[in-house]
């Protein structure tokens, strides 16, 4: 055998964005594992400058087509409390439905047409569709709830219209709501089904020590508020994210790593989220996830698939529990009058925390805009996995041991796009 | 008769958010069919397999934003018999088509602790200053039944119905009450292009722009209208035209007009 072999995919797959991989290795050593993001800049940052704080939503939901309310929600929570705003009662309620809807859409996209044909040895769903071609239907059908309700409540899937500083800027009617019912309990079957179905996978062996990120809320499994925690101490209000974490500037990618001060990478999405708030979700939830065999605490990325067909069943639970709840009768929006101050706004997209911070004049013009989105801070704990599993699995052919790497990626369902809208470094190319 | 191939069906990205391609695998109802009467065959964003060109059909999503991509699009057009832009960023440069009212490097410096690794053209341009395109199908995002109505002419040879007239249009059919008329909302929806099924007004909220302008608009009467009725300033006549399609030469001139 060679004693120094290169995997590498120039054009990933199954996810959102322009990324590659590279693994070199060196006497059967690896020397090398890079994650590589050459999506072109876009410079959301500086173009928000300038802008009315009333048009954060519709903007920065233009960074992300897969997680467009993540960041409307991250957004207008920060400019509320910019401007001294808590939204309550009602209106937080729908924007945990909307959360819902999105969490929905972008699980079931991930878990059945982007990972799942991973495990069954399909190239994509369609050519899975053949065989499983239940699950396959089955999975667009329960995608389409979710869809659903971000057009119920946001007007459209992608880029939704309705979301404001304040709240929304049209309700949906009583009737409108009640036609989600039937649909999101089915939707709780076929989640239930994609728990049993992914918990049969084969997963590699493959367990780190990482230290997980996300929100948690003193009563709720986290959308849009809570403190900042870790599984290894960490407890901070969202104010002090910058303070505890800061973006290393890398060469090799044009999205920055971030890492918590002092200690290294950290690990933020479904599996963060659940092990940090395993105690939030709902009975049946933690029931279905035991049954099948995941415990409280998984530090397999390659289980992330159970994970988040376990939060599927949580979201269609939660917006079950909001859309039998719901009053028409209640204001679309709160005013929200502008004033001078800077603000944060951390809430939990499909595939991690999403930390936005603006800087606004006493007439709401931004001054100032900082966004760090989830795959940029899962970057790190990416090419440490990479590397981990290459030094590990060396003996493995070289197709199956590329699959495996791609796959690597995929388990953290990576957004590309929203990445890297911020920097471009120059590509190393062997 | 004898049995015909499939059709190859490519899908590029450029700079963009990936919405306008998602709207393909957002269509749960038709995304079977589609797979049954096309062959898709590059399209990494939801496979592994990527068959090799030329293509019957390429959907191109996302702007011209660096060298790299300049050149990548000549081939892209090389490989493909008909080549269709999907997206404001791919038909008029997208919102990062802002840059080119400033000075990028402006831009850069601003944000960029290292600006020496920023690769970046000046402007972010729609692919058709680049190639040849058959086909621009508008939208931030597009509509996926527009998507699906251009993927059905395709298939039959046909030309899309798509129309260009603008959103008022779609308003009137609905039987939305005008939103600027009956409420004083600022709405752009007399000079951008229909599409969308006009969601905004049914939600209470002015149109934004999102599927660019309309064939012939008259910015100039909309823009007086907003300034003098609606009592809009300046900044935010620029503003308004200074989103998703903002390079797109009717809004851009527009909104050049009112900037000081």
């Amino acid at each position: 055998m060679k004693n120094s072999r290169t995997i590498k995919v120039d054009y990933l797959a199954r996810v959102e964005g322009e990324g590659g991989l590279l693994v070199k290795v060196k006497n059967n050593k690896v020397t090398e594992a890079k994650f590589n993001i050459f999506e072109p800049p876009r410079f959301f940052e500086a173009f928000l400058r300038g802008r009315r704080f009333t048009e954060a939503p519709d903007i920065t939901a233009r960074i992300c087509g897969i997680c467009p309310v993540a960041y409307q929600m991250s957004s207008v929570h920060a400019m509320e409390r910019a401007c001294g705003v808590n939204i309550g009662g009602q209106l937080r309620e729908l924007r945990r439905l909307l959360y819902c809807g999105e969490w929905i859409e972008s699980h079931t996209l991930h878990v059945f047409m982007l990972h799942a044909p991973d495990f069954l040895g399909y190239q994509d769903a369609i050519e899975m569709a053949k065989d499983y071609p239940d699950v396959v239907t089955n999975a667009l059908k329960l995608k389409k709830i979710g869809n659903e309700i971000v057009t119920l409540l946001g007007g459209r899937e992608i880029h939704p219209i309705n979301v404001k500083v304040g709240g929304f800027y049209k309700l949906p009617t009583g009737t409108e709501m009640e036609s989600l019912v039937e649909k999101l309990k089915w939707a709780i079957e076929a989640s239930r089904d994609a728990i049993k179905l992914t918990a049969t996978f084969d997963f590699p062996d493959f367990e780190r020590d990482y230290e997980f990120v996300s929100l948690r809320h003193p009563d709720e499994y986290p959308f849009n508020s809570g403190r900042i925690v870790s599984n290894k101490g960490l407890d901070i209000p969202q104010e002090e994210f910058l303070n505890h974490f800061e973006e290393l500037h890398v060469e090799h990618s044009t999205s920055l790593h971030s890492v918590v001060k002092k200690r290294g990478g950290y690990y933020t999405g479904p599996i963060a989220r659940y092990n940090n708030n395993f105690d939030r979700l709902p009975a049946e939830a933690q029931k279905a996830a035991l049954e099948a065999g995941l415990g409280e605490f998984c530090n397999n990325p390659f289980k992330s698939i159970i994970v988040r067909s376990v939060e599927l069943l949580f979201a269609c639970y939660e917006a079950l529990r909001i859309v039998e709840g719901y009053d028409p009768s209640n204001k679309p929006s709160v005013e929200v009058p502008p004033r001078k101050a800077t603000a944060y706004g951390a809430s939990e997209a499909p595939r991690g925390m999403l930390f936005h911070q603006y800087r606004i004049d006493d007439e709401g013009i931004i001054q100032d805009a900082r966004i760090v989105p989830p795959t940029s801070q899962n970057q790190k704990v990416i090419e440490e996995d990479l590397f981990e599993f290459v030094s590990d699995n060396i003996k493995l052919p070289q197709d199956d041991l590329t699959w495996k790497c791609e796959q690597i990626v995929r388990n953290y369902d990576p957004c590309i796009s929203c990445s890297c809208h911020f920097l471009k470094l120059k590509i190393e190319r062997e | 008769m004898a049995k015909k191939r499939k059709p190859k069906l490519a899908v590029w990205k450029f700079a963009s958010c990936d919405g306008c391609q998602l709207s393909l695998l957002d269509c749960e109802d038709e995304l079977l069919a589609v797979a049954g009467a096309v062959d898709i065959a590059n399209f990494p964003e939801a496979s592994r397999r990527i068959v090799k060109g030329p293509y019957d059909l390429s959907l191109v999503e996302g702007s011209i934003t660096t060298s790299h991509d300049a050149e990548r699009i000549h081939k892209v057009r090389r490989m493909s018999k008909f080549l269709v832009t999907i997206g404001s960023c791919a038909t008029g440069g997208g919102i990062q088509a802002l840059r080119n009212f400033k000075d990028v490097n402006t831009f850069v410096s601003q944000v960029y602790a290292n600006p020496e690794y920023i690769e970046t053209l000046n402007k972010s341009t729609p692919i058709a200053d680049h190639v040849f395109v058959d086909f621009e199908l508008r939208g931030c995002p597009i509509n996926k039944y527009q998507l699906i109505e251009v993927l059905s002419a395709f298939l039959n040879d046909r030309k899309p119905n798509i129309p260009t007239h603008s959103l008022c249009i779609e308003c009137k059919r609905r039987g939305i009450p005008c939103v600027m008329v009956s409420s004083g909302i600022p709405c752009l929806g007399p000079v951008t292009q229909a599409g969308c099924g006009a969601i905004c007004p049914s939600y209470n909220r002015g149109c934004y722009g999102c599927f660019g302008p309309q064939e012939t608009p008259n910015t100039g009467s909309l823009s007086e209208w907003w300034q003098q009725k609606l009592d809009v300033n300046d900044v935010d006549i620029v503003r308004a035209y200074r989103t998703f399609n903002a390079y797109a030469e009717p809004f851009r001139k527009a909104s050049e007009a009112y900037e000081k």
